[in-house]
């Protein structure tokens, strides 16, 4: 326990008042660990704001969730009706419902850049595991969230779409039909289904989100910031200890962030006001039709934000299950044959490989393509193992690096487009290798992340004076 | 890798056109006229006197009906059934039950209809508009009525006596080698209450309100949001200077 400090009589009323509180709580010191005395590195980039811009839409979220409960009705003969009452005759309520639908997809977009922030200059290696193995399940979280919320408003796309995703469960074998049925509550998407959706998504989730948050920052004021030159900024450091390429992230990174959050909003508040629907894309325009369990709309396509995942998991046919197995096979050719393990470590290669094979048969593709769907977002958490590069940076890295790392952004948002359109044959094709490519990449990252030629990595940060 | 993007790219130029084509007829462009006062009234009145009786408007109150310029008074003497008040929604006696043994189906609700008709071929509100100008006579249909928008549609054309009843004109024109019906332009089979140019016109202001209706907010949306533009723009000059003056010692 720290000191007991005591003030002199005539000490202002605020430095009393703050060490009152400094004996009983440590204000002070959470202040100086997080903010005022946490040394972040002075050569963060564009990408750098979208870890407090994705805790901007969190409190966005939650606050304007907070009073859009506070007129929404969560019961299926109610809800449609109730969103367009906040829309009409709420004062305001219109402003609270597109910030929060906005707030959504803006939640997305900056949490997609904070990962690619992180997957190019390396921000998840050694000490990083953790932050990035909480940030990775706060994406799954928050996948979760935006699934069970956009059940809410109980348009004819919230109805469909969940009940495309929940009847997905039932091809788990055995316990698919009872899990789905456990999930909804009913043997169709219903009002069992909105209320526990509702639970799940203003508290459920919430709780569990936020308490990712504060671990996500905690590891990461523990080991400090990475930066886009990927170096220790820890290992220079002054006579007070202090990192010489460190600054205070109080004042200078929260006035940063202050105009970071000033172009985000001209961007986010232009869609509020101008284009609240986005075309489409952050409210479908099937939704403002109620949900009718009678009528399957014609085309059932989640919100974009899901689209890759959902394109990977439409690519697994029960043609490309051959082509899974041709790699499965391929990958215990060369594991027994190229690698470097033992004789007992080489059978067993081949003996999953055979058991792989025949579930790949034997059960339905439609599983598989559940598998490959939640594969997509399982394999971000083993990245901190995949990537065996010498250096953690794009910067340093071969030049190739930077390209396959181009496709790999290319592939995804051509799987998110495909995911958006209806089926054809040359789409199916197009995400087939599209997911194929996305699972190599770090499937294979173990391996072509060591080859090639890395540059020199500076001693000290890369920093222009602006 | 030069050449995996020209495929992909190619790949998808193939596969975007594929995707376009669908069965409907090319939807004809609706005026906007959200901030003509005038209009959005006269398609009120059209909209209560025309749609109100078999459809309903059940999300939005009469009262809102102020919005574009009318009175209390006004809204009772003109818009509101005897037993109705000017705070209630627009509902209508018209059960389920009875909108399915008549047209086969429940008439839908039409606070949001112009919202819900988006899609890629244009606005709800051109959807609109292109659909309630291009019934014409069928007599193999059980209501004497279908639709080029709106093929073997429910719905009969209310608004016939206005319009007139008319019959499409197709020529012969040679698709891949077949001769194919393609729509050339419209008949006049009987004389409608007003000219093609007042249909239009009138046709024009109900889609307009319709439009207004499904978001009754959405002109002070668009007002409130160049002010907030505006501080944000003056703001975001603050948060650079701000931004810069404490950096400026960073070397």
């Amino acid at each position: 326990m720290a000191e007991f400090k005591e003030t002199s009589p005539d000490a202002p009323l605020s430095e009393k008042t703050l060490t009152w509180i400094d004996n009983r709580f440590p204000l002070s010191k959470l202040f100086k660990e997080h903010l005022s005395e946490y040394y972040a590195p002075k050569n963060f980039n564009f990408f750098y704001f979208f870890g407090s811009l994705a805790l901007l839409v969190l409190v966005i979220q939650i606050v304007t969730g907070i009073f859009l409960v506070m007129h929404y009705k969560p019961d299926a003969a109610l809800a449609f009706a109730s969103v367009e009452y906040i829309m009409r005759d709420v004062p305001y309520g219109w402003l609270i419902r597109y910030m929060h639908s906005t707030g959504a997809s803006a939640f997305f977009v900056v949490v997609y850049l904070h990962m690619f922030r992180g997957l190019i200059y390396g921000s998840f290696r050694k000490p990083r595991e953790l932050v990035w193995l909480f940030g990775c399940a706060i994406f799954l979280v928050l996948m979760a969230e935006a699934f069970m919320g956009y059940l809410l408003p109980w348009g004819q796309m919230s109805y469909w779409g969940a009940q495309v995703i929940v009847n997905l469960f039932s091809a788990i074998p055995f316990i698919g039909p009872d899990l789905a049925l456990l999930i909804r509550g009913d043997y169709v998407v219903g009002d069992a289904t909105l209320n526990r959706f509702f639970a799940f998504h203003v508290i459920a989730l919430p709780l569990v989100l936020l308490g990712l948050v504060v671990a996500h920052i905690i590891a990461l004021h523990e080991v400090g910031s990475n930066n886009p030159d990927g170096v220790e900024i820890k290992a220079h450091k002054d006579e007070q200890g202090r990192p010489l390429d460190g600054i205070p992230f109080h004042p200078y990174y929260t006035v940063h962030d202050i105009l970071g959050v000033t172009g985000f909003l001209l961007v986010f508040c232009a869609i509020i006001f101008f284009a609240p629907e986005f075309g489409g894309y952050f409210l479908e325009y099937n939704n403002f039709i109620p949900a009718d369990p009678l009528k399957t709309p014609a085309h059932i396509a989640p919100t974009w934000y899901f689209t890759p995942y959902y394109s990977m998991l439409r690519a697994i046919t029960s043609e490309m299950i051959y082509a899974l197995i041709v790699c499965v096979l391929a990958a215990a050719y060369l594991g027994a044959t190229r690698a470097n393990i033992s004789t007992l470590l080489k059978g067993v290669v081949v003996g999953a490989a055979v058991v792989a094979v025949a579930l790949l048969l034997a059960i339905d593709a439609k599983f598989w393509g559940v598998v490959v769907m939640g594969g997509a977002v399982v394999i971000l958490f083993f990245l901190p193992w995949l990537d065996r590069c010498s250096v953690k940076s794009i910067r340093f890295r071969p030049d190739w690096h930077v390209y396959l790392y181009a496709v790999f952004v290319i592939n995804f948002f051509v799987l998110g487009y495909l995911g958006i359109q209806p089926p054809s044959f040359i789409g199916e094709r197009v995400s087939q290798v599209g997911t194929l490519f996305y699972f190599g990449f770090f499937l294979l990252m173990p391996w072509w992340s060591t080859l090639g030629q890395t540059k020199p990595v500076p001693d000290r940060v890369n920093f222009v004076a602006h | 890798m030069k050449k995996f993007l020209i495929s992909l790219c190619l790949v998808l130029g193939i596969a975007l056109p594929a995707f376009a084509a669908t069965d409907m007829i090319p939807l004809d462009k609706a005026p906007n006229k959200l901030n003509d006062l005038s209009s959005l009234q006269n398609g009120a009145k059209i909209f209560v006197n025309y749609c109100l009786n078999c459809h309903a408007a059940a999300y939005m109150r009469f009262n809102r009906l102020k919005d574009i310029g009318l009175t209390d008074k006004q809204i009772k003497d003109n818009l509101l059934f005897t037993t109705d008040k000017v705070g209630d929604t627009m509902k209508i006696s018209m059960d389920a039950k009875q909108g399915k043994d008549w047209f086969g189906g429940n008439p839908p609700d039409l606070t949001v209809i112009a919202r819900s008709r988006s899609g890629q071929g244009g606005t709800g509100a051109d959807y609109l508009y292109t659909y309630l100008r291009t019934y014409y006579r069928d007599d193999t249909k059980a209501t004497g009525w279908n639709n080029l928008a709106f093929p073997n549609v429910g719905m009969p054309h209310v608004l016939w006596e206005l319009q007139g009843q008319r019959r499409p004109v197709y020529k012969e024109v040679m698709q891949h080698g077949h001769p194919t019906p393609v729509f050339a332009g419209w008949q006049q089979i009987t004389p409608g209450k007003m000219t093609a140019v007042e249909y239009d016109t009138a046709v024009a202001d109900l889609v307009n309100y319709m439009q207004w209706m499904s978001e009754p907010a959405q002109t002070t949306r668009v007002q409130i949001g160049v002010w907030v533009m505006l501080f944000l723009l003056i703001f975001m000059v603050i948060a650079w200077r701000l931004n810069a003056s404490y950096w400026k010692d960073i070397r």
